[in-house]
């Protein structure tokens, strides 16, 4: 059983367009998905269904082999855990501390559960220090991980980060890189929304690329970059390195390369063998 | 394009907001006419800081303590009041919203509002907001709600009713870090225009790859100070330096670094864009392959 299955998904805002149109896909439990596409496409729309903020107009979606239709929301927040994608839209608490508590201390843990909890994930977000600083006086990075660490402190098995990187500078885009990385090692099932390419190579194993409130393509990110003609059709534009390695192809570079690291590994290799 | 006539002087700059610890220190840079300068750093380094300090919101707006000069266009900012200095300087937001007046429906008269606050006639409103919208290319939208454009649409409009003034310089503060890479695209499209077009332009940004692109010079921001400035390419050449910042060069021109030793090539002369990198290694593995 996959962790969440969404079978032929229509889904309408206004009873006039269709913002999905029959999406089916499953995710399994320690997955990492990227959803990827232009604005407008439905990837925001899809993965509020995972947890139960939006009901397909048409179709299913089942968390754990349950359908979201019977399920209220609050229920479903502890398995699938949403980050919005403007902190503004998520934050209501005057400090740091209580933002992060709140989850956990609404379920009705014990206060002891409750304070472990919240200084964990302030710390693995790397806030620690900010537990007294209202929210709205961190930069827009520190809100976004703000926002995440509140969703950490409930223990979701399901994370849906909708664009975790936006007004990240460069340590920020790695903390959060890490994050998914160390959230994926201890068995947490991640989905990524995101516009940044270079960000989807270094940490979903999987690409579902949604336009027009359809499924483009669902596959392994090492394949999807090769994909040029659909990625120029959808405006997506393959990160840097792996650019200069569809072009070096001709000389044995590998065109799955993903990161400056494997660019490097595989050209050291080849100059190597060539010089021997 | 960019001659001698200098735009932008900074002298032993050194800020600090009422109450608090110095957050520029000892900043020291010119701009001539119609470059294209980037800021580069991690957030919290001053760039923003920096932009506020180049149309006199600093520190007229904000008060704090100042040392050092800024001369923007022959004016000192201390001198001159934001008024006088918005003549010649645009300050573009990192959110088009926060530019916005809030009180225009229609996208022609947003481009009007700051003229209209500075007292201008109407007939000469008129063909400004067209030169503008045109600039930013969102002529044919004039009747638009604000709200209702995309976001590129939306940065375009903020620079359009700074551009309606007809200033000198523009100064962007990261003014693609809310948008979509369509939207990015624009904008980045409309900045190259504009300069192409004379003007001097300072943009704080993080989109790396971009600034490779489009850049004369950068100057990097860490930690209140400007730690490296100079002509782009041999600014992020210094890959080591700006890993260290936690700044991300070029992907080609951090692979360069890598593959230094097999590559026999010296830093400053490393590609920072891709298709400089896909010659680069094309030659190599053609020779190796011989």
């Amino acid at each position: 059983m996959k962790l969440i299955e969404a079978e032929d998904v229509w889904f309408s805002y206004n009873h006039e367009v269709m913002a999905l149109k029959g999406v089916s896909l499953g995710i399994g439990k320690g997955e990492t998905v990227a959803l990827i596409g232009q604005n407008g496409g439905g990837k925001t729309t899809l993965a509020k269904h995972f947890n139960g903020l939006l009901k397909p107009t048409k179709g299913r979606v089942l968390v754990k082999g349950v359908e979201t239709r019977t399920l209220p929301a609050n229920k479903l927040a502890f398995t699938v855990g949403y980050v919005f994608q403007n902190p503004a839209h998520q934050i209501f608490s005057s400090k740091v501390r209580d933002e992060v508590s709140f989850g956990p201390h609404n379920a009705g843990l014990s206060s002891d559960e409750v304070e472990r909890r919240t200084a964990e994930a302030i710390e693995k977000v790397g806030l620690k220090g900010y537990e007294d600083v209202h929210p709205y006086d961190l930069d827009y990075g520190k809100q976004k991980l703000l926002t995440v660490a509140s969703i950490m402190s409930m223990n979701p098995e399901v994370y849906c980060l909708d664009e975790p990187t936006t007004g990240q500078d460069h340590k920020g885009r790695w903390m959060v890189a890490d994050l998914i990385h160390r959230l994926n090692d201890s068995g947490a099932t991640v989905v990524v929304i995101t516009h940044d390419m270079r960000f989807v190579a270094e940490v979903a194993k999987r690409v579902v690329l949604i336009a027009d409130g359809r499924i483009l393509a669902d596959m392994p990110t090492k394949e999807i970059f090769e994909k040029s003609e659909m990625l120029r059709s959808a405006q997506i534009k393959p990160p840097q390195i792996t650019e200069l390695a569809h072009s070096l192809t001709r000389y044995n570079v590998p065109a799955s390369i993903l990161t400056v690291t494997e660019m490097a590994d595989a050209l050291q290799s080849i100059l190597r063998l060539h010089q021997r | 394009m960019v001659g001698n006539i200098i735009a932008i002087t900074v002298q032993d700059f050194t800020y600090a907001y009422p109450n608090h610890s110095a957050v520029l220190q000892e900043i020291n840079f010119e701009v001539r006419k119609s470059e294209m300068v980037g800021i580069i750093g991690p957030n919290g380094a001053g760039k923003s800081t920096l932009c506020k300090s180049l149309n006199g919101l600093i520190p007229h707006f904000y008060g704090g303590s100042i040392a050092g000069s800024v001369t923007v266009a022959d004016m000192d900012t201390m001198k001159h009041s934001v008024a006088e200095l918005s003549l010649k300087v645009g300050l573009v937001f990192q959110e088009p919203s926060n530019q916005f007046s809030g009180v225009s429906t229609k996208v022609d008269e947003e481009v009007a509002f700051g003229m209209s606050m500075m007292g201008y006639p109407r007939e000469e409103m008129r063909p400004r907001i067209e030169e503008a919208l045109h600039a930013v290319g969102l002529q044919g939208l004039e009747e638009r709600s604000p709200y209702e454009l995309s976001g590129g649409q939306q940065q375009r409009l903020a620079i359009a009713t700074v551009l309606a003034v007809r200033p000198e310089i523009i100064v962007m503060d990261e003014p693609t870090a809310q948008l979509d890479p369509v939207g990015k695209t624009e904008v980045f499209q409309t900045m190259r225009d504009l300069n192409g077009k004379g003007y001097t332009i300072i943009v704080a940004e993080h989109e790396i790859e971009a600034m490779a692109a489009f850049a004369d010079r950068i100057l990097v921001l860490d930690h209140a100070e400007i730690v490296t400035q100079g002509e782009t390419r041999k600014v992020l050449n210094e890959v080591k330096k700006l890993k260290q910042m936690g700044i991300d060069p070029p992907s080609v021109t951090e692979l360069c670094e890598i593959l230094r030793g097999e590559l026999k090539i010296d830093e400053g002369k490393f590609p920072i864009e891709l298709n400089e990198a896909i010659s680069l290694f094309s030659r190599v593995l053609r020779e190796h392959a011989k």
